[in-house]
């Protein structure tokens, strides 16, 4: 009878299950080229034949089931419990062809947990390259198990997959190697406290958090009166152990695997001569960062305008077309222009993922972490940090995830802290608006324009924000802290595109339809409350008006009277009320109430400016031209000027206004206590530098 | 001559003879560093650190204060 069942995908990092996964169910996720991409479980569904349904989990990247850092850690969770939702009826251990000797460790831990174990040989397209080859048959009979060759790259080998999926119960289980000779009085005590359990099951449950401290311990089977050895006694089992595995590891390959070395093309070892090298690859580096952003604004420039104009184009045919009332205003003045102002940054947004993705996929990233490790440690941070601090400015939320792979607790605190501080993606439509409102449109030295050196200005500033915390929160932090670190150096690889191309439209969807949710709901929020009003003053607005300017008609009186009534709206008394705390940073309340509705998210900002700005202003119909041309009463002065540019741009580089982000920090930290702390240093600090900066600039 | 994989020069190969098991996280381990495996030094970044290694066919890097506690034999 047909029956559903759990596969679960387990490996090393970087040998394919993401790709292997996302063939065998289509339901498409993340995949790049840098160790630790994937840090949760994600499932999805495949059919398989003779109508069986296979559940199948693509788990984080290990190298063993000693777990030394939390994404690692997944993967025990799910084969030590066999109550959980997940628990394999049958594991597929995808392994790299090229790297099959430091593979098959994890897969003959897997094979002596007592599941049925498939051996999924991935990269196969690698081997002629690379002068490989495996004796299948007498490779399946040492290892006492099914062995499919395939490659992801290539889409070849997954019906074979599939099938040996669907006949899991063929699959022979019985143990590889056995753990009781590494020290025979203390397993035979422990298999006689457990007659059922396998040894090497008991063996982990023991020794779980020896490498790694922060685990929730697994309490099935009890284990607790075994604890008897010291840690340093089970460290040096755990090797002894490592070392037996290999033992078997290497008759067995000796047998079945022949490397051609004439044959392997040292392609890496060219192109790590110079994208590592001590001069030049910082060189390489940071042009390419340069070159990043400089696309960014010079690929996305067309696009964006087209955006706006269409846009500007839809709500004046929403006015023309539909009736006039409540109902054509909300669309016209607060959805349209609201939706608007994220829709204008889809292109930006859309070729950083790109970007950010090529450098995952085609291995770049972890020549990054190379690089930088030892600046980073000044810091006190790791050279793992970087990956983080790099995709930050996407999303701050995947960036949080990313830290899951740095080994010790207290950098990767660190890391999760001072993330927020990059400039993510969210920041970018606040920047690019207000950058086109004070910078000069022109260029320097050919290719690079002004407004494109101010964006990266911000980025760096947002980088020395990070450093410069992280470094004063080393220093204070009170926490051990250890010299773990090893980092995998993949193959460079050409991206394989379709992933990127995912990817890209993955994020970027999700970028859009979130901020755009939210969005949504703010904007209709805040054009109710700026286009009532309690009391007279908005009520009578057209009578007082007239009435204290004899003699003005038309266009002009209109508009008059359009001001006056959004001041005293709800929002405008709401904004009068804060604009005392915003004045002295050169706001004014307009400023103010999107200053506030961007502590949700900051994109909103731009949004709200646009709804808040078009309420009565039927002159101007991009965004763009209404804050432009927008005057502050008070001083008499264009309201964006230099000082008010400057000090907003400060303000957005340091506050924290992402509920997402504190939500997420909160999770990975377990507790309110830092992301509190976090949000109250940023902000703090945000205030703090923009008030200087308007106060020196004014 | 037996010296610290920590001294072995860039390009230069060897072979790990012993760990100084405590210090040496056991990832290191099951990447493929253990006694009789070669090792060659393929990089280093500025100031020596990280090490980038070609251990047995894997590639990874680690910390200087790492690679000290591992002992290779050089000809
Ligand atoms: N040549 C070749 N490359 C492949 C193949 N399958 C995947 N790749 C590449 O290998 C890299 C890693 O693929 P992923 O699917 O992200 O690997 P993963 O095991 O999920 O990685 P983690 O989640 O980080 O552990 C990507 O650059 C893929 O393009 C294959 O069959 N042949
Ligand atoms: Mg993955």
């Amino acid at each position: 009878m047909a029956k559903d069942i759990n596969v679960s995908l387990i490996g090393n990092p970087n040998t394919g299950k993401t790709s292997v996964f996302n063939l065998l169910t289509g339901l498409n996720q993340q995949v790049g080229n840098y160790p630790g991409i994937t840090v949760e479980r994600k499932s999805g569904v495949c059919k398989l034949p003779r109508g069986v349904k296979a559940h199948i989990i693509d788990l984080p990247g290990t190298y063993s089931l000693n777990a030394s850092s939390l994404d690692e850690n997944v993967v025990i969770e799910v084969l030590l419990n066999k109550k959980d939702k997940d628990y394999p009826d049958v594991a597929v251990v995808v392994s790299d062809v090229e790297n099959l000797k430091r593979n098959l460790l994890l897969f003959t831990q897997i094979k002596d947990l007592g599941i049925p174990t498939i051996l999924a040989i991935n990269m196969a397209d690698q081997m002629d390259r690379k002068g490989i080859t495996l004796d299948i048959p007498e490779l399946e009979k040492r290892l006492d198990t099914k062995i499919v060759l395939m490659s992801a790259r290539k889409k070849k080998g997954i019906d074979d997959l599939k099938q040996a999926i669907a006949s899991y119960k063929k699959v022979p289980v019985g143990s590889c190697v056995d753990v009781f000779k590494i020290d025979p009085p203390y397993f035979e005590k422990l298999q006689k406290a457990f007659p059922k359990q396998s040894l090497y099951k008991l063996w982990l449950v023991i020794t779980q958090d020896v490498n790694f401290a922060n685990i929730n311990r697994n309490t099935i089977p009890d284990t607790s009166e075994f604890h008897t050895k010291k840690k340093s006694e089970l460290k040096r089992l755990q090797q002894k152990e490592t070392i037996k595995r290999f033992q078997f590891i290497n008759d067995t390959l000796k047998a079945t695997q022949t490397i051609d070395l004439a044959q392997a093309k040292g392609f890496r070892a060219q192109l790590d001569k110079i994208l590592i090298h001590k001069v030049w690859g910082y060189v390489i580096f940071f042009a390419i960062l340069l070159f990043i952003f400089q696309a960014i604004y010079d690929w996305s420039g067309y696009p964006a305008d087209l955006i706006d104009s269409a846009f500007a184009w839809l709500g004046e045919k929403v006015k023309a077309i539909m009736p006039s009332g409540a109902l054509t205003d909300m669309l016209s003045e607060g959805i349209i222009p609201g939706i608007a102002g994220v829709a204008i940054f889809i292109p930006q947004i859309a070729f950083l993922f790109l970007f950010i993705s090529i450098l995952e996929e085609s291995g770049y990233m972890s020549r990054v972490v190379f690089l930088m490790d030892r600046v980073m440690r000044r810091f006190g941070l790791s050279g793992k940090s970087i990956v983080p601090l790099i995709s930050g400015t996407a999303c701050a939320i995947p960036a949080v995830m990313a830290t899951r792979n740095i080994e010790d607790w207290k950098q990767r605190l660190i890391t999760i802290l001072v993330v927020p501080f990059t400039t993510c993606s969210a920041r970018l439509p606040v920047y690019l608006i207000i950058i086109s409102l004070i910078i000069p449109d022109e260029r320097v030295a050919w290719i690079f324009g002004y407004q494109s050196l101010t964006l990266m200005a911000l980025y760096l500033i947002g980088f020395i924000a990070a450093l410069g915390s992280s470094w004063l929160l080393s220093k204070y932090l009170k926490m051990p802290s250890s010299n773990l670190f090893v980092v995998e150096m993949p193959n460079y690889k050409v991206p394989l595109w379709k992933n990127v191309a995912i990817n890209v439209y993955e994020k970027t969807k999700d970028f859009v339809t979130e901020a755009g949710k939210i969005i949504l709901a703010i904007s209709v929020v805040l054009w109710m409350l700026a286009s009532y009003g309690p009391g007279k003053q908005f009520n009578n607005a057209t009578e007082i008006v007239t009435e204290a300017n004899p003699g003005v008609v038309g266009d002009i009186l209109e508009n008059k009277i359009e001001s006056h009534k959004l001041e005293h709206s709800y929002i405008g008394y709401a904004g009068k009320f804060i604009e005392p705390a915003v004045a002295p940073l050169g706001y004014d309340w307009k400023i103010g109430v999107a200053l506030i509705s961007s502590f949700a998210a900051r994109e909103v900002f731009v949004g709200t400016l646009a709804t808040i700005f078009s309420v009565g202003n039927e002159a101007e119909t991009t965004i763009k031209n209404r804050l432009l041309t927008e005057v502050n009463p008070k001083t008499g002065k264009y309201l964006f000027n230099f000082a008010t540019g400057i000090s907003l741009l400060l303000f957005y580089a340091f506050a924290m206004q992402c509920m997402s982000t504190i939500a997420i920090v909160k999770r990975e930290t377990n507790g309110w206590k830092w992301p509190i702390i976090q949000t109250i240093f940023m902000s703090g600090l945000a205030y703090v530098s923009a008030l200087i900066a308007y106060q020196v600039l004014i | 001559m037996i010296v610290s994989l920590a001294d072995l020069k860039q390009g230069q190969k060897g072979k790990i003879v012993s760990l100084i098991t405590n210090n040496i996280p056991l990832k290191l381990l099951e990447m493929g560093c253990l006694p009789g495996n070669d090792v060659t030094l393929l990089h280093t970044a500025p100031f020596q650190c990280p090490m980038y290694l070609d251990v047995n066919g894997s590639h990874l890097a680690i910390r200087r204060e790492v690679a000290r506690e591992i002992e290779v034999e050089i000809q």
